[in-house]
């Protein structure tokens, strides 16, 4: 990548990480990117760094600008590794005694995180800071997604640079959202629903008073992907509304299997499902990966959720789902339980306990069916779909 | 005195131990709170806390 300039004066110099599928357990089919950006004023400012093993690219990036000596400060708006980890060689290359803005949450963080003692300066929210022509100013965003997170806003060029919000993991040479088209809709979508669901209450909270400042917003740089400039009003429509979540008319039954019982029973269910109108998906958890699940999970109405009983317990693939799903809380779902077993048959009752920690309305009793279902048992499986159906249209009646 | 966990981020308020960071001394009930105090991780206010059961 070379460094490509975003407004004048304001370039985009991270780093292209093609070759990533699997970023902490969040698959990324088409890698990411670590985005790092700079600001030529009458001082030069550098907006977080990039992963370790790509600060190469960064410092060759800001090399073809201006000389990284120039650089006269340094601000981290997010402590995660994938934004810090090229801080020690940017410190080392821009000068040790240079200083680093971050929240004060983001002192703390960092400090923990690296042992160089920094010219660390951590502001409050709403903190101005003049570099020149430009005004850049801090707001706190935290817990979107760590503590230390926020947001640097440049009034005069109305650029956000809005550290992992709005992200999206997209490895790509188109940089903008008018080069690379709507497809970066379902990235950004999956950014949400993996790493940023759990704190939807605070995502419309942070949009109002966005609102309510009336901050004119241009550009919006996030750290992963595509930059915004056509519609940045786009990306923020949709957090709002992933944020409400509100369900569509979907259902999606996630389900393993041992030797093919459950899958049956999932997809009668689905059957079921689908007779009573509804949009519904079958998943497989070993053919799938947890976050694109948990993409699924965004906007279906009710999670259906198979698992057949292993050695008195749930199947361990389930469990990985289940831990997984309650994490990132998802919000007014409608749940139900299913498995076959051999002879004791715990699975549904503890997968449907899992559900109802999320707080989802329950549709009882969950199916079992003792080791492989036949019509009889089938038939009760495409009766408990249509329950299940039901309920999803019971809500979109509301 | 019952503890209190943040809805948002998880951290745990136990009035034994107070919020000293915060000037807020131990054996302070949650209820004795001032009401701008905030979570001190992630900033989520009171009533993003419930009681721990
Ligand atoms: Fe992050
Ligand atoms: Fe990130």
């Amino acid at each position: 990548m070379k460094p490509v300039e975003i407004s004048k004066g304001v370039y985009s110099v991270g780093a292209i990480d093609w070759n990533i599928r699997d970023f902490h357990g969040y698959s990324t089919e088409r890698g990411t990117s670590y985005n790092s950006f700079l600001i030529v004023d009458e001082k030069t400012v550098l907006i977080d760094t990039v992963k370790k093993g790509f600060e190469d690219q960064l410092i060759d990036n800001i090399s073809q600008v201006i000389d990284p000596k120039k650089i006269d400060i340094m601000i981290s708006n997010h402590t995660e590794m994938d934004h810090s980890g090229g801080l020690p060689r940017v410190m080392h290359a821009i000068g040790e005694q240079k200083p680093l803005y971050c929240s004060k949450m983001g002192f703390k963080n960092l400090s923990q995180h690296f042992r160089q003692q920094w010219n660390y300066h951590g502001v409050e929210n709403g903190e101005e800071l003049n570099i020149g022509s430009r005004n850049l100013t801090f707001l706190e965003t935290r817990m979107l997604h760590w503590p230390d997170s926020m947001f640097t806003y440049c009034k005069e060029d109305g650029i956000l640079f809005s550290s992992d919000a709005f992200g999206q993991h997209y490895a790509g040479f188109e940089m903008f959202d008018d080069a690379v088209g709507h497809t970066i809709m379902a990235h950004a979508k999956k950014y949400f629903a993996n790493i940023l669901m759990l704190y939807a209450s605070k995502i419309l909270k942070l949009v109002e008073q966005v609102q309510a400042s009336q901050l004119q917003i241009k550009t919006i740089c996030p750290d992963h992907g595509i930059i915004w400039r056509k519609d940045p009003g786009k990306i923020i429509d949709a957090y709002v509304k992933w944020s409400r979540q509100i369900p569509e008319k979907k259902a999606i039954v996630v389900y393993d299997t041992m030797w093919h019982s459950t899958e049956k029973m999932a997809n009668a269910i689905a059957e079921g499902i689908y007779l009573e109108g509804v949009a519904v998906k079958p998943i497989h958890i070993r053919s799938s990966h947890r976050s694109e699940i948990m993409t699924e999970v965004q906007d279906a109405c009710a999670i259906v959720v198979g698992s057949p009983t292993l050695n008195n317990g749930m199947f361990p693939t389930v469990a990985d789902t289940l831990t997984y799903m309650k994490g990132l809380k998802p919000q007014n779902k409608i749940g139900a339980a299913f498995g076959s077993f051999g002879w004791s048959g715990e699975s549904v009752k503890l997968v449907q306990a899992e559900l109802e920690a999320m707080k989802f309305q329950i549709i009882e009793p969950g199916a079992r069916i003792q080791y492989v279902p036949d019509d009889a048992g089938l038939a009760s499986c495409v009766a408990f779909g249509k329950q299940i159906g039901q309920a999803v249209n019971s809500r979109n009646d509301e | 005195m019952d503890k209190y966990v943040c809805n948002i981020c998880g951290y745990v308020y136990d009035p034994e131990v107070g919020d000293e960071d915060n000037g807020v001394q131990p054996g302070t009930s949650f209820d004795a709170l001032p009401d701008d105090w905030q979570c001190p991780v992630c900033g989520a206010e009171k009533d993003d806390f419930s009681k721990e059961d």
